[in-house]
């Protein structure tokens, strides 16, 4: 494949530059041992008190201990989850943020009302009362609300879970469009228009060399049909073309959006295993449905192999059908996360060693591993995309 | 774990959102886009064919150019060669001609040169003959004026009349 050159050389400047991050990190850690004996605690506990990075902290739950921290886990799982808000700029009031509408099915139907409504509180706090229900907001999740306040004020009820707190209220159905709803529709409406207009140039310009816009993408379109479709359905390709650019796009669209730090972009759409799964799933029908008897067969009563083989086969192949588009969700959802996780753990090193002397090195990380997730972008929508041809043509081979 | 566990909701928009993404592109986007890339292609590769045939016949036309050509030229040779023949046989076919002409001429001359040879000898004969009796005349003249000569010659005459 072409692309195994750029992963090796790729591969190995990212390794020169952790190892350079690292020693970096190490020599810091020297240096500053005094002042800040916790740096060396895992990243999640360390606390350093400071009155800017408390400003940042205010979504971090009720735990009294961290009040005045920077808590780096709830600051990234905040970046990297959904939500009901999507801040243009500054934060919460001070910020302009975009309230995106609630939509819940309730008990008692269709409740409908805008996120302004809880004031940014994430605490379970703020009670939004409608149609005679009463709603919390708690880590960007809406409950029914208690009937009293807890002792911190929220009503909602916590239980202790692997050392996590987790939210023991009923939640209502949740149809809201999220950041991650809006950035995905947002998605959905630029790749409609841009190409539907280069179908129109095509059509326009029919035989003609592709121009502007057309001739950038028809390398891409090229590239799906012959290097994506072509080796792995062979004559058969071009019935899931539409599919096979259709996800490719999709996955490629929403994952530099993601990449995006600022209004639409920044939402954390392919790195939400519910996209993943959906795209994951659409694969898994077309393998099942479109799967001819070959296909069937070497699933349940696997040719050439003694007859107990084949029964103990059976069911490990069936398993396998499944294990493919589980591992086609969370490879895509893990690897965008990840990134994400990354990228914004290393603009955090400047809170964790509260020093501003970090921030260039820190910057700099996250620009070099910033490009590299553009590629990784690229390779993911090319890896499922490949993936997926290559499962649905197992499931359409012909065999001689 | 909140992460690993799918959120209802983002699942049913997701889900309707690429479904309908899926719907609109396969058939406002890919279909006229990969019939029009398709088409192009063939047109492409109608005219590499087209211009593969074209280079074909041009050689195929040059070659049979120069078939003709050399065809032409061994023709010529040919028809040089013929007239260089032809030629060759009339010449000999004249000069055995005129020979035979010639001959035939030589032979009549000949003829004509025994002819008139014949015809002169026998005017000679006429004339010796014509002559010899004049002599012969007047000798006799001569030798009868007496008339006993005559009487004698008679009488010799008479003799050789007897003897034969």
């Amino acid at each position: 494949m072409d692309f195994n050159q750029v992963f090796m050389s790729k591969v190995k400047k990212v390794i020169v530059a952790f190892t350079l991050l690292i020693a970096f990190l190490s020599i810091k850690n020297d240096t500053f041992a005094q002042v800040d004996t916790v740096s060396s605690l895992p990243v999640d506990t360390a606390v350093t008190a400071t009155h800017d990075a408390g400003a940042v902290a205010n979504h971090d739950g009720g735990n009294t201990e961290k009040e005045k921290g920077f808590d780096i886990t709830s600051f990234i799982f905040h970046h990297i989850s959904d939500s009901h808000f999507f801040t243009l700029f500054g934060h919460g009031e001070h910020g302009f943020t975009l309230h995106l509408p609630i939509i819940l099915w309730t008990d008692q139907g269709l409740v409908t009302f805008s996120s302004s409504a809880f004031k940014f509180n994430d605490d379970g706090k703020e009670v939004v009362e409608k149609n005679g229900q009463r709603f919390v907001m708690a880590h960007n999740k809406i409950y029914y609300a208690n009937a009293t306040p807890n002792e911190h004020g929220a009503f909602v009820s916590h239980v202790e879970k692997d050392g996590a707190e987790v939210v023991t209220n009923v939640r209502p159905l949740d149809f809201s469009i999220t950041k991650n709803v809006f950035s995905m529709l947002l998605s959905v409406v630029v790749l409609v228009v841009m190409f539907t207009s280069i179908a129109s140039s095509y059509s326009k310009r029919n035989g003609k060399s592709p121009k502007g816009l057309q001739s950038f993408l028809e390398p891409i379109i090229l590239f799906v049909r012959d290097d994506i479709a072509r080796p792995n359905l062979g004559h058969k390709y071009s019935a899931f073309m539409p599919y096979l650019l259709s996800v490719f796009f999709f996955i490629w669209m929403n994952n530099v959006l993601g990449l995006v730090p600022f209004f639409p972009g920044g939402a954390n759409v392919t790195g939400n295993i519910a996209l993943t799964s959906v795209l994951a799933v659409c694969t898994y029908l077309i393998t099942t449905f479109k799967g001819n008897k070959h296909y069937w067969k070497h699933i349940f009563w696997m040719p050439g192999v003694p007859v107990p083989m084949k029964i103990f086969l059976a069911p490990l192949e069936l398993i396998g059908t499944l294990t493919k588009p589980i591992a086609l969700a969370i490879r895509l959802f893990a690897n965008i996360t990840a990134g994400h996780i990354l990228v914004m753990s290393l603009l955090c090193l400047i809170f964790i060693f509260n020093s501003l002397w970090i921030a260039p090195a820190s910057i700099f990380f996250a620009v070099f591993i910033g490009l590299i997730e553009f590629l990784v972008a690229f390779i993911q929508a090319f890896i499922f995309t490949t993936l997926s041809a290559l499962f649905i043509g197992m499931a359409v081979e012909d065999h001689h | 774990m909140d992460l690993l566990v799918p959120e209802v909701g983002l699942l049913v928009w997701n889900s309707i959102a690429f479904l309908l993404l899926l719907f609109l592109l396969a058939k406002f986007a890919w279909k006229p886009i990969m019939k029009s890339i398709h088409e192009r292609e063939q047109s492409i590769d109608d005219a590499l064919n087209k211009a593969e045939l074209a280079k074909q016949e041009m050689a195929r036309l040059t070659s049979q150019n120069q078939d003709l050509m050399q065809q032409a030229r061994a023709e010529r040779d040919e028809i040089l060669k013929q007239a260089k023949t032809l030629k060759d046989s009339i010449l000999n076919e004249a000069k055995k001609q005129a020979q035979v002409e010639g001959s035939k001429l030589i032979e009549k001359a000949k003829i004509e040169i025994e002819n008139q040879k014949k015809v002169a000898l026998a005017e000679v004969k006429d004339q010796v003959s014509t002559l010899s009796l004049e002599i012969a005349e007047r000798v006799l003249r001569t030798q009868l004026d007496d008339k006993s000569k005559q009487e004698a010659l008679v009488a010799n005459l008479l003799k050789d009349v007897e003897l034969n």
